[in-house]
């Protein structure tokens, strides 16, 4: 089986997903970069399910991606509270508090 | 290939009264949830005593699981388990969210608060907080995180309208759910490994040797709980969301949902990582030096008494950290879990206490400033002899709670007698010392200074937030005075049901 492909594939979209969270300011982006190392997740998931020959990885998958929807919409939510509230979703910006 | 595997399915037999504190929150939530839809305005005061009770009568059956002598219950095929250890964290975490919720039943009714949700949130949260306590499998437990962190994301951004709130929550959620992610990565990795998602059954075949991918998962795992715990360097979310979030929210996160990631971090490290010690030790040392020196150094310089806590409660943390740095060591495993447990009883007594004071004083100051403190005594000797007592609690002088928590985290460094663990404890001694610094701070504001605006009308304590005064300062004296209570509890060592199985 192409596990390694899998696995490569699995860790290519994780440091896609980490350097985006580093680097982005733009909340929107972040959120995306975090989907990204969810299906990462996913995918490594996945491919050691079909290695291990258990289904105990394809439902892991079913909870995180059951999961990964109900965070998007708490965090889109709270992205459109701070849009209403500064016009913007620049992390940047958030810098209320100090020290 | 997977139509194989299934075979006729038969229902696995359940366990109720195991896993009757859960189904008596989930019928509270449920309740509640229907009950602010369809009461009018003005009878939504009922609702507070509702999550109230439910709270309440969800510890009813974890005293009577705790008083029955069936031991260890073992349920969905050893994925769920209910033993002692579970047992005492179920019973703080329920407590602890009924004085949160007695914190906040006055602020509800000043503030503009959307009360039915925020109970359904705070009763969703401890939901995941108990379940957490029992999970033994990787999914329960990521299940179970899920289910405390996401309300308290939004509790933390509760005050829609208020800049600070908003940023409070925010911050809160993005790192929090980035931590989850890489959590989950390394815990998919751990399941490459072992093929299966139980966490006893990780132990038997992760084994003890090292190969990079096994070092890769543990550090993933762990790095994903500290940021739960809010240890240094991945503490940067706590300041912010403490000093942002209503005060009640700040004492929920700084409580319960820093226990529940201890507790979590504990199960995963003593029944699914025993053998792999050679990764987590290193790890657990560094982050616990770090987060003392750095949470107590930043706590110095802090003029918000809530940031102030909240850089305290991340040094704290430091403390709880530090017998996990040698819990890989022969014989130690048992002190240093037992350690880990009392300091988390400890410290939620007198934090929670902290934070009811502060938000007696802030009813009548309007300030956050530590200034504001000043000369609290000579118009409100209870509550600065009570607060007094709480800093004494978290700085460890005897006989408040604080000092057995710390007795104990030094007692399972000496025990374990390596170069490094001495060193730990020289660096943890050192940072006891420091501390000082701050707690003595707000002392000297309240004994010694003048009032800062010569407003000396009394304070008025409510009677919720009175109750809530009581439990947290009764309980912190009598963990201190009495010490052998908590080290019955630390005795479940053999705790986590791997032992057990």
């Amino acid at each position: 089986m192409l596990l390694n492909e899998f696995l490569m594939l699995g860790a290519v979209l994780f440091c896609i997903g980490v350097y985006g969270v580093i680097v982005r300011k733009n909340a929107v982006l972040v959120l995306m970069s975090i989907e990204l190392i969810l299906n990462s997740v996913n995918i490594n998931l996945l491919a050691f399910s079909l290695r291990n020959n258990s289904v105990d990885g394809h439902t892991f998958a079913l909870y995180v991606i059951a999961v990964a929807a109900a965070e998007v919409g708490v965090g889109l939510a709270m992205v459109l509270l701070m849009y209403r509230n500064r016009r913007s979703v620049g992390l940047d910006e958030l810098s209320e508090m100090k020290g | 290939m997977l139509s194989a595997l299934a075979t006729a399915w038969t229902s696995p037999s359940i366990d109720y009264h195991a896993l009757a504190p859960e189904i008596i929150l989930g019928g509270g939530i449920v309740l509640l949830l229907l009950l602010d839809l369809f009461l009018p305005d003005a009878k939504k005061w009922v609702l507070t005593p509702l999550a109230s009770f439910t709270v309440l009568g969800a510890f009813i059956p974890v005293l009577t699981l705790a008083l029955s002598n069936q031991g260890v219950r073992s349920l969905f095929d050893g994925r769920y388990m209910v033993d002692d250890f579970s047992l005492v964290m179920k019973g703080l975490f329920l407590l602890a969210g009924y004085v949160v919720i007695l914190l906040t039943a006055d602020h509800l009714r000043e503030g503009d608060y959307y009360q039915g949700e925020y109970w359904f949130l705070l009763l969703t949260s401890l939901l995941g907080m108990v379940m957490m306590a029992s999970s033994r499998d990787m999914v329960s437990i990521f299940v179970s995180l899920e289910l405390l962190s996401i309300p308290a994301y939004m509790m933390a951004a509760w005050r829609k309208r208020d800049l600070r709130s908003n940023e409070a929550g925010m911050k809160y959620y993005l790192l929090g759910v980035f931590a989850s992610a890489l959590m989950l990565y390394g815990m998919s990795l751990l399941y490459g490994i072992t093929g299966s998602t139980k966490l006893v059954e990780i132990a038997t075949y992760l084994g003890s040797d090292l190969t990079s991918l096994r070092a890769l998962a543990v550090f993933f795992i762990v790095v994903g709980f500290a940021f739960k715990v809010s240890a240094v360097p991945f503490h940067t979310w706590a300041p912010d969301t403490y000093q942002g979030a209503p005060t009640p929210v700040t004492a929920f996160l700084s409580v319960a949902s820093k226990a529940a990631g201890f507790v979590a971090l504990v199960t995963v490290v003593f029944v699914a990582f025993p053998g792999s010690h050679d990764v987590w030790q290193p790890v657990f040392w560094i982050l616990s030096a770090l987060t003392m020196t750095v949470g107590n150094f930043l706590a110095l310089k802090q003029t918000n008494i809530v940031r102030m806590l909240a850089y305290s409660s991340i040094a704290q943390g430091g403390f709880i950290l530090m017998p996990l740095a040698v819990a890989g060591v022969d014989g130690v495993a048992n002190s240093a879990l037992r350690s880990v447990v009392t300091y988390l009883l400890v410290y939620a007594a007198t934090n929670l206490g902290v934070f009811a004071i502060v938000m007696v004083v802030a009813r009548k100051t309007r300030s956050g400033e530590i200034s504001s403190y000043g000369g609290l005594f000579s118009y409100a000797p209870g509550i600065a002899t009570l607060m007094t007592m709480f800093m004494a609690s978290l700085a460890g002088i005897p006989p408040f709670g604080g000092w057995f928590g710390k007795f104990t985290a030094f007692q399972s460094l000496v025990s374990a007698g390596t170069t490094w663990s001495y060193v730990l404890a020289i660096i943890g001694g050192i940072n006891s010392a420091v501390a000082f610094g701050y707690y003595g701070k707000i002392l000297r504001e309240m004994w010694m200074k003048p009032v800062p605006d010569g407003d000396t009308t009394p304070v008025t304590v409510y009677s919720s937030l009175g109750v809530a005064l009581g439990i947290t300062s009764i309980s912190t004296l009598v963990l201190g005075t009495f010490p052998g209570i908590v080290i019955h509890f630390g005795d479940i060592a053999g705790l986590t049901g791997a032992f057990i199985k």
